[in-house]
């Protein structure tokens, strides 16, 4: 794959963010790029953008190690990320959680068996007067949930599954 | 009293270009390019008593006097990475109040003469980044950025810049890593920003908080800037109050207000109107202060609460209630650090690691008194001795935890 044939324009406006001689600064956001269509960046994808920009593949690799909103392993197509850092769990966070889980009948860190949802717990979202709240992320890119009751996820969860019968 | 920052609660939409302008928007940067020399703008900052809301509080006006003249380009950074536990007031801010805090930018980097400013966002903010990058694109058509604004020499870009979920990106040398396309780890200063920044060019890096202050400073001027707040710390601040409270959010007050008045008059109090056991007014990096009437009755700005053991920071107030146990607290600001920790310096990455299995041991149940001094000691030792504050930061609520509430911990110890 070549980001610079698929998304021609991205690219070019990414890359007239930075001095042309610090190319490398655009290696987030190409990320961001190459990560949109399948939720996680390749092995390919990641030899594609060092060559972009003149670093080695390495280089590129500690990158998606290092940032947790990167990913390397193919997941749900929407991946439901729970704030449980302390303010949240002062206003039921854990138990949210705990809730979500049970109803959606998998664990933290796993996948709905349509392939549709990864549950996962993370660190401080900025929304802590909030909770409990959730950020999607997924093909269209990160929302913010806030004020979150399990009705309203789960009806969220069906509105998901709704638009993916629809889009196949 | 009318808002200063959180000027949509009382303006609904200053977020639209022509509301913000109706409303005196871009008369300060139109005043400023035109009119006055860089170094006015940073005499007007400097002279408001301005301080960096991003946690540690040094004088504004003072870090802009130090860009280094004698190398260019200069460049301006905003640093809007939002990510302390406790901590959610630069996103209403972007979120409602946006041109505001685009001017303050554009302010800065006039005051400084640079030619490009940058807005690193974490990565969550990413339906925000794309809200200010039109923003932005707003102004660069009705001549607000762009070339020769005003008709002058001075041109202006600004750019944002998405994180990807990494708490040490807030540290400035980190984030400016990141935008160079590293891995967000902390330099060893000096030199600092202002000398050495992003691509080794003189950089100045403000909280967003920070910026949205400017535009009202240079309008009504450094004296009606003054005579809000204190001595010390003059001025408003958004307090992001969070935790055990009625009513949670951003409140927008004066320096020097209680930490009753804003837990009581303003949130309404504690829920099920319980007693506060501990206070942490500076997010998870805060120490905990064991609450009485005293230190309700402190007023909130840098020296006061100094004198409680614990700093100000960035003002993320959260709040503990009776109920809740203090190895619980820790074993979640524990979870947090050692996950965000960068790796770079031995004693955060290995302390946390260490101070995550012993908190949870404890917080567990299976935990001995040995534990807890051995807990005490890790925290200790790791203190003084890390490139930046996260690594120092992680330790204030284990070790006020445990020499402030040592009961919390006697009972959950096996005996």
């Amino acid at each position: 794959m070549s980001l610079e044939k698929t998304y021609p324009k991205e690219v070019k406006q990414i890359l007239a963010k930075y001095p042309p001689e610090h190319k490398r600064s655009a290696v987030m956001p190409l990320l961001y790029l190459a990560q949109r269509e399948e939720g996680y960046i390749t092995k390919a994808a990641m030899q594609d953008i060092a060559q972009m920009l003149d670093i080695t593949e390495t280089e590129v690799a500690s990158i998606v190690g290092f940032y947790s909103l990167y990913h390397d392993e193919k997941a749900g197509k929407y991946r439901m990320q729970v704030c449980t850092d302390l303010p949240c769990a002062l206003r039921g966070a854990d138990e949210f959680l705990n809730n979500l889980c049970g109803n959606l009948g998998i664990k933290v860190g796993e996948t709905t068996p349509d392939g549709l949802i990864t549950v996962e717990a993370v660190m401080c979202l900025a929304s802590c007067d909030k909770a409990p709240m959730f950020q999607t992320q997924g093909p269209d890119g990160i929302k913010y949930h806030d004020l979150m009751t399990i009705d309203r996820t789960m009806e969220l969860v069906d509105a998901l599954k709704q638009a993916n019968k629809e889009e196949k | 009293m009318a808002y200063v920052l959180l000027r949509h609660r009382d303006i609904p939409d200053i977020n639209k270009i022509d509301v913000y302008k109706k409303n005196g928007g871009f008369a300060a940067l139109k005043k400023a390019v035109t009119k006055m020399q860089p170094v006015e703008v940073t005499n007007v900052v400097k002279d408001s008593g301005l301080r960096g809301r991003g946690g540690a509080g040094f004088p504004t006006g003072m870090k802009w006097s130090f860009i280094d003249n004698k190398n260019w380009p200069h460049y301006v950074v905003a640093n809007a990475d939002e990510s302390e536990p406790g901590t959610f007031k630069d996103r209403e801010i972007m979120e409602s109040n946006p041109f505001q805090f685009l001017e303050g930018l554009a302010l800065a980097s006039y005051a400084v003469s640079a030619n490009a400013a940058y807005i690193y966002l974490r990565g969550e903010f990413w339906q925000l980044a794309s809200f200010l990058d039109e923003k932005i694109a707003e102004m660069e058509k009705a001549g607000y950025l762009g070339d020769n604004l005003f008709g002058t020499e001075y041109s202006l870009k600004i750019y944002t810049h998405l994180g990807a979920g990494a708490y040490i990106c807030g540290e400035e040398t980190a984030l400016l890593e990141s935008i160079e396309g590293k891995r967000g780890q902390p330099r060893v200063r000096p030199p600092f920003p202002p000398s050495y920044g992003l691509y080794g060019k003189p950089t100045i890096i403000n909280n967003v908080e920070t910026f949205t202050n400017v535009p009202m400073i240079l309008a009504n001027g450094a004296d009606w800037y003054k005579a809000m707040g204190t001595m010390d710390s003059a001025g408003i601040k958004v307090f992001s109050l969070s935790g055990r409270v009625r009513k949670p959010g951003n409140y927008e007050l004066p320096f020097g207000t209680t930490f009753r008045q804003l837990i009581y008059e303003h949130a309404g109090g504690v829920q099920e109107g319980r007693p506060i056991k501990a206070i942490m007014p500076a997010g998870a990096s805060s120490s905990l202060i064991v609450v009485d009437d005293k230190v309700l009755d402190t007023p909130m700005d840098y020296a006061s609460v100094r004198t409680l053991g614990a700093d100000l920071g960035s003002a993320s107030v959260i709040v503990l209630d009776d109920t809740v146990d203090i190895d619980w607290v820790i074993n979640k600001t524990i979870k947090f650090f050692k996950h965000e920790s960068c790796g770079k310096c031995t004693p955060c990455r290995e302390g946390n690691y260490w101070m995550k299995n012993l908190t949870g041991r404890i917080h567990s149940g299976k935990g001995s008194s040995e534990d807890v001094d051995l807990l005490l000691n890790v925290a200790k030792q790791m203190q003084g001795k890390c490139l930046c504050a996260l690594g120092e930061f992680s330790t204030m609520a284990v070790v006020t935890g445990i020499e402030r509430f040592p009961q919390d911990f006697k009972k959950v110890v096996k005996a």
